[in-house]
């Protein structure tokens, strides 16, 4: 298929591993945070461990909405629908997503909730203009990359004079979660040499959004697409610099990425949302200045004052590891729930059953690689 | 036979109500300017409440299969087509050659007779096609909002020809996996057609009988090990059941499995993955290695496995793990959908 088969070139990828083979300096370690799920999905769906040498080593990052939304913005959705009866229009991802009490959308679904699954913000506002007289609630969530797409829908609305329509926004912020992983550093998060960078956010906000790695942490980035042969060329861009010394933010997805990214979609974020002053990360606790709430302009399509919703903590299951996993301090394999309790059908956090979660990529793709698969690739 | 109803059912413009299933005059009508109509055989017109036939002797094998899907149409078929193909499907995956099949209807009360007849009238198509009769069946009405349209159940009965043992714990280390065209057609066009993610695609669902395409595989090779048709949960699933059934593993290679550009583009898009969506019109065959290329070549001359290909084969393994060599040039495991397979955010 065009546009991705190029992207997916066995030949290049095996003179690329040659290549990144040659170029690793044999006596030091290459530890890579790969920040994004999209990235540690194609590593393990297109085995691109495989064809590292082994003092390269990917760390999974943060960067999957699903797995780093608190539980309680969960058990609030379930209360909207279950309270106030409202139609919640969700994204799949979040479906099958672990609440308090043991219970998630699905099962609140499956009592009677009207739960439906859309593809689009679009699909919501139809869903509201067909049913006048249900209140309709968007949940809305993601990194930059879904949150234009809120704001249009956010306006719209008040265009069109939608009264029954609101959205529950739970948009976050990439930048202040890399910058906390990066000062946490050596005691609450792993040690990180370098980080592949975001690709699809990186289209909104633009590489330039990551200056402060290079500039205050001294550790260099490089924005990966999310294509295997993307992170391989990433890689490769990470260790020559690491090699020579340096740490700038370099730019792989020139294909779709720019330095200042998308102007016109970030004029449409911040004509709709502020910046919220603090919010709480499921795992990495609580950031300020890392989430966006909407506008007090566009209040009465803000789900969070039309239904008074309150503010929940709720702890995570005891002795799931997926904090320190969102951190890269520990890999899924760590977890004593892994695969035990915790299983894709039988989720106890957000890491296993989304589909960009670590724990997921772990188990989907890789739970029992055996030591061999490498010297057989390698043959 | 004079039936005791002097108006005729008004298809056009009518819908099903409760009384169409309440065992009265309105019952018998329907069953008979619909059902009887379309189905026509010998057996239904005796009117009884079961079909009574002789079998010859040797192995029967009896399966069933409840059909629900939204959209009722979708491109390349229907619930009707489909409540044929798929249970045959599921009797001719043992070998067996299929005999007759029953069908039991759940109507929604409302839904238009048009929509019904055009049902029964591609049901009654297929069945002629694939010379499977429906012989007897059964009838219900659910209240408005108690059903979806129509639900269809069809049983079917066969005969499994002397000689043939085929079954999904036959699969030995060192067999062929063998699969008889290209994945996901079936579920992508479904979805394609959906009312909320209407995009547009020139993609059929595959749904196919294939007892035509396993009486030519068996005149070639009686001795299959396993056959098993792909259908919810993609082709990653059924290899699944299919080790853990044997109790061994599976290597496949990326590069051998035929998936359609058009199929690969929509999984791309949804972030799907075609391993996973479903087939109705395909099957995967097990085989000693030795028998492999006869079979390929017999499958290929027949228009339902004109695009066959071996995708890999069958190893030990304790963990009962189907692998797969990347067209990339690592490996990965296929695991068991969790779930329902479902669209990504970003």
């Amino acid at each position: 298929m065009k546009f991705v088969d190029e992207f997916r070139d066995g030949a290049i990828a095996r003179k690329l591993a040659k290549t990144i083979a040659e170029t690793a300096l044999p006596d030091r370690q290459y530890r890579l945070m790969e920040f994004c799920g999209g990235h540690t999905h194609a590593i393990f769906r297109f085995g691109v461990q495989d064809l590292m040498p082994e003092n390269v080593g990917f760390i999974h990052g943060p960067g999957c909405p699903v797995c780093v939304l608190p539980k309680g913005r969960i058990d609030n959705a379930i209360a909207l629908v279950q309270q106030h009866d409202v139609i919640l229009c969700t994204y799949a991802d979040l479906i099958r997503v672990p609440a308090s009490a043991q219970m998630s959308l699905l099962k609140a679904k499956a009592d009677g909730g009207d739960i439906r699954m859309v593809y689009s913000t679009q699909d919501a506002l139809h869903i509201a203009r067909a049913h006048p007289q249900r209140q309709v609630v968007f949940f809305a969530i993601g990194f930059e990359t879904t949150t234009p797409p809120t704001a249009i829908a956010i306006r719209q609305a008040r265009a069109e004079g939608l009264n029954n329509f609101s959205v529950f926004c739970n948009h976050v912020l990439t930048p202040p979660a890399m910058r906390t992983i990066l000062q946490a550093e050596g005691g609450a998060s792993a040690h990180i040499d370098g980080i592949l960078g975001p690709s699809h956010v990186s289209t909104i906000i633009g590489s330039q959004a990551y200056a402060f790695c290079a500039e205050t942490f001294h550790v260099p980035l490089v924005i990966a697409g999310f294509e295997p042969l993307d992170v391989m060329q990433s890689t490769l861009m990470l260790i020559r610099q690491l090699n020579a010394g340096t740490a700038i933010i370099e730019n792989e997805y020139t294909r779709v990425v720019t330095r200042a990214g998308n102007r016109k979609a970030q004029q449409l974020m911040a004509e709709v949302f502020e910046l919220r002053p603090t919010f709480e990360w499921r795992g990495l606790g609580m950031l300020a200045q890392s989430a966006l709430k909407i506008r007090h302009e566009f209040a009465d399509l803000d789900a969070e004052c039309r239904f008074n919703m309150p503010a929940i903590t709720t702890a995570d299951v005891k002795g799931c590891l997926c904090p320190a996993i969102l951190r890269g301090l520990n890999k899924p394999t760590d977890c004593k729930l892994f695969g035990t309790v915790c299983t894709p059908e039988n989720p106890m956090g957000a890491c296993m059953v989304s589909s960009e979660g670590a724990c997921a990529a772990y188990w989907s793709y890789g739970r029992f690689r055996r030591e061999t698969t490498k010297q057989e690739v390698a043959a | 036979m004079k039936r005791p109803y002097s108006v005729k059912l008004d298809i056009n413009n009518g819908s099903v109500n409760m009384t169409h299933g309440s065992g009265g005059r309105a019952m018998a009508q329907l069953i008979d300017e619909i059902f009887v109509h379309h189905f026509d055989n010998e057996l239904l017109r005796q009117y009884n409440d079961q079909a009574s036939f002789t079998v010859p002797d040797g192995r029967m094998v009896i399966s069933t299969d409840a059909h629900v899907i939204a959209p009722l149409f979708f491109p390349g078929g229907d619930i009707g087509s489909l409540s044929v193909h798929g249970t045959i499907n599921d009797v001719c995956m043992s070998g067996a050659l299929p005999l007759y099949l029953t069908a039991a209807f759940i109507l929604e009360e409302g839904l238009p007779l048009a929509e019904l007849e055009r049902i029964v009238a591609s049901m009654a198509a297929a069945s002629r096609q694939a010379g499977v009769p429906v012989v007897t069946g059964d009838t219900k009405v659910v209240e408005k909002g108690k059903g979806d349209g129509v639900f269809i159940t069809t049983t079917g009965i066969g005969m499994v020809p002397a000689g043939v043992n085929i079954s999904g714990d036959q699969a030995r280390p060192g067999d062929a996996i063998i699969l008889s065209g290209s994945i996901g057609d079936h579920g992508m066009a479904v979805l394609s057609s959906r009312e909320n993610l209407s995009f547009a695609t020139t993609l059929q669902s595959d749904s196919a009988a294939l007892h035509t395409l396993v009486a030519s595989m068996l005149e070639v090779t009686p001795s299959i090990h396993c056959l098993r048709d792909p259908t919810r949960g993609g082709l990653a699933t059924t290899l699944n059941e299919l080790t853990l059934q044997s109790g061994v593993g599976m290597l496949l290679d990326e590069k051998a499995i035929p998936v359609k550009p058009e199929v690969m583009g929509a999984c791309e898009l949804l972030g799907l993955d075609p391993l996973y969506v479903a087939n109705e019109g395909k099957l995967i065959c097990i085989c000693a290695a030795t028998d492999a290329d006869a079979l390929l070549a017999a499958m290929r001359k027949h228009p339902l496995g004109r695009d066959a290909a071996i995708i890999g084969h069958v190893i030990a393994d304790d963990h009962h793990l189907v692998q797969m060599q990347t067209a990339f040039g690592g490996r990965r495991i296929v695991d068991w959908l969790a779930g329902e397979q479902l669209p990504r955010i970003c």
